[in-house]
């Protein structure tokens, strides 16, 4: 079963009386335990189909199946459900709660959203904060960390539902280049450690040298099939 | 629910100061209310226990008909017979009255033998009033205090006395017509000066009874009035429905009531005071509501407004709204609670104080009245709900906007 199989996906927005078309008719499919990059120049609606992808804004028109379920007739609360189910995010700032230290930040959504008994959950914690090499970190606040580190917590809180699919948007923007090859050399050996498929939205050669499988968008519109690495 | 309001709690020290400063305010407002209840209170209580014990008593029985002719002092209404044992019986059955005193109200001539005036007189079982109305005694500004009143002597309003210059040990003639029209007069010796209060009976003079039944020539027991004291004043709403329900709806012949009751509230215009009182204590009531309203909801709408981002993160990773809300509520639930609980702990320890240093103050004759101030676990309680049901009230709508807020819009907020 692929994780995401789009087909004729549109996206339009209205800004006053215009109609603005964001995503023209896509159709891809992604495969589980991918490493995938949708690429293209600001305003191509790279985010706009991320944010699809991620039960976060719903198409206008066209399919959208994510781990085998149509989630573009999900109401607000099953999307959010949902979410919290198969989803994991990957922001560019990196949005850890700041009163909330390292530790339950990765915490939050096994707390928060699915609700796991309390050995469970501090075992699974301490596994994701060994597998992003922060497991000496866990007691310190966002704010006593660097970029570099918070970006690991973030894809740490993203794998710790064990969620199949982590969408990452412009995850390596505010990194330094070697801070930035760190995190992507984290997110593949969590794809090969996890089986998790991990969908970029980026600016960023290293990341599109990185991936897989690349999808490159203008205009809204894919001007490939994806298929192999090159830009 | 508990990780909510650890979350909630954590917010809260984020913003220590804001915290800080709306706690403030509520706990102002908390202490303002909770001391404005305790004194005003006990000056009302204070002020009620003056009219009451010195000389309405808690409640009066009369004869049906007789308060709306009480300016004239009717001697054609008065209860007996029958009547009148109907009344004790029922009152000397009543576990809650604790004593009652049976008076005849006159009106005469007083005559220092150089000038005469009118007035009214008050004529009483001294053992029976000194039991109903305790601080009657007080009031005597001049001459013996013990044993209120024996045969042959007179209290004189302070008023009279000036006017007519009589002074203790004086003799004084009072000159009153009976029910028939017959004229009688007695002499009197002045036992003391009695200061006046205001409401029904609050400047008249006391006499024994013995003597006005004598001055009248009745020789039947009949009296004007039954003043009750009751065991607790706090019950006198239902020890009232009570005597109303078994004496007020006994009918004579014609089918009429026999007797009316009255609480002292419908005989002192100073029940009128105690009503303003709590018209106050509600509008301060009413102003702490609004300064939490405020408050509270100016803080939440900050708080949301600048976690919009996070808001948008917590709900991306998959926090269901109703989450989202509970996390705002908690927020404001918990200023509420921690603003309220100073407020009580500060108030009570000012009421503490107060009481430990004794503040004393003087109404009309009376010097040196202590001012007690006290509140009851009721109304802490009943000021504590009504906070912290406000304070939730009040975030619930910037709670709203942020349980309903669009992931991608607050994602992209900066």
């Amino acid at each position: 079963m692929p994780v995401v199989e789009a087909k004729q996906l549109e996206k339009t927005y209205i800004a006053g009386d215009i109609a603005v078309k964001a995503i023209q008719g896509v159709s891809f499919t992604i495969e589980q335990a991918s490493f995938v990059s949708f690429v293209g120049p600001s305003g191509s609606g790279k985010s706009t189909l991320l944010n699809m992808i991620g039960c976060l804004d719903p198409p206008t028109k066209g399919s959208l199946q994510v781990m085998g379920k149509d989630i573009t007739i999900l109401t607000r609360k099953q999307a959010a459900i949902f979410r919290g189910k198969h989803i994991g995010f990957v922001f560019q700032d990196f949005n850890l709660i700041p009163v909330l230290t390292v530790f339950e930040n990765i915490e939050y959504p096994l707390l928060m959203v699915q609700n796991w008994p309390k050995k469970k959950r501090t075992e699974q914690v301490n596994n994701l904060l060994k597998a992003v090499g922060m497991a000496d970190q866990g007691h310190k606040f966002p704010s006593q960390i660097s970029g570099g580190q918070k970006q690991r917590v973030a894809v740490a809180r993203a794998l710790v539902t064990n969620a199949s699919l982590v969408l990452a948007d412009e995850p390596t923007a505010n990194l330094d280049r070697t801070t930035a090859n760190n995190i992507i050399e984290l997110m593949k050996n969590m794809r090969d450690e996890f089986g998790t498929s991990f969908i970029f939205s980026t600016h960023d050669p290293k990341i599109m040298n990185n991936a897989e499988t690349i999808f490159t968008l203008e205009d809204g519109q894919l001007l490939n099939n994806g298929g192999g690495n090159h830009v | 629910m508990f990780n909510i309001f650890n979350l909630a709690l954590r917010n809260l020290r984020r913003y220590m100061r804001r915290t800080l400063l709306t706690s403030t305010l509520i706990t102002l407002g908390v202490v303002a209310v909770l001391l404005f209840i305790s004194i005003a209170g006990s000056f009302k209580n204070m002020m009620i226990g003056q009219v009451t014990d010195s000389m309405l008593g808690h409640m009066q029985i009369h004869k049906k008909g007789y308060m709306a002719s009480m300016d004239s002092l009717p001697l054609d209404k008065n209860m007996k017979g029958k009547q009148l044992q109907k009344v004790t019986d029922e009152l000397d059955q009543n576990s809650n009255i604790e004593a009652y005193s049976m008076r005849i109200k006159l009106g005469a001539m007083f005559s220092n033998y150089k000038e005469t005036t009118n007035i009214r007189l008050n004529a009483v079982n001294p053992e029976q009033e000194l039991k109903t109305v305790p601080m009657l005694a007080k009031r005597i500004i001049e001459g013996k205090k013990e044993g209120l009143i024996a045969k042959g002597e007179i209290l004189v309003p302070e008023l009279i006395a000036k006017g007519m210059k009589v002074t203790i040990g004086d003799s004084i003639v009072l000159v009153a017509t009976n029910k028939d029209g017959s004229v009688n007069a007695l002499p009197f010796v002045v036992r003391g000066i009695l200061e006046g209060i205001s409401g029904p009976g609050g400047r008249d003079g006391v006499i024994h009874i013995n003597d006005a039944k004598n001055l009248l020539r009745i020789d039947d027991n009949g009296v004007s009035e039954i003043a009750i004291r009751l065991k607790n004043i706090q019950t006198m709403e239902s020890d009232f429905a009570g005597l109303k329900q078994n004496l007020g709806s006994l009918k004579n012949k014609m089918d009429k009531p026999v007797f009316e009751i009255h609480t002292w509230e419908k005989l002192s215009p100073f029940f009128n005071i105690a009503r303003m009182i709590d018209l106050m204590t509600l509008f301060i009531k009413v102003m702490l509501v609004a300064i939490v309203l405020v408050s509270i909801m100016n803080v939440m709408i900050m708080a949301v407004y600048e976690r919009i981002n996070e808001i948008g993160t917590i709900a991306a990773i998959g926090t269901v709204p109703s989450k989202i809300l509970s996390l705002f509520v908690v927020e404001g639930f918990l200023l509420g609670c921690f603003g309220t609980f100073i407020g009580v702990i500060i108030s009570l320890i000012s009421i503490a104080a107060m009481n430990v240093s004794k503040i004393s103050f003087d109404f009309g004759r009376q010097k040196g009245l202590l001012l007690s101030p006290t509140i009851g676990a009721t109304e802490v309680i009943t000021i504590s709900l009504i906070v912290i049901g406000i304070s939730v009230l009040a975030s619930l709508q910037p709670a709203w906007k942020a349980a309903r807020m669009d992931p991608i819009t607050a994602l992209r907020h900066v």
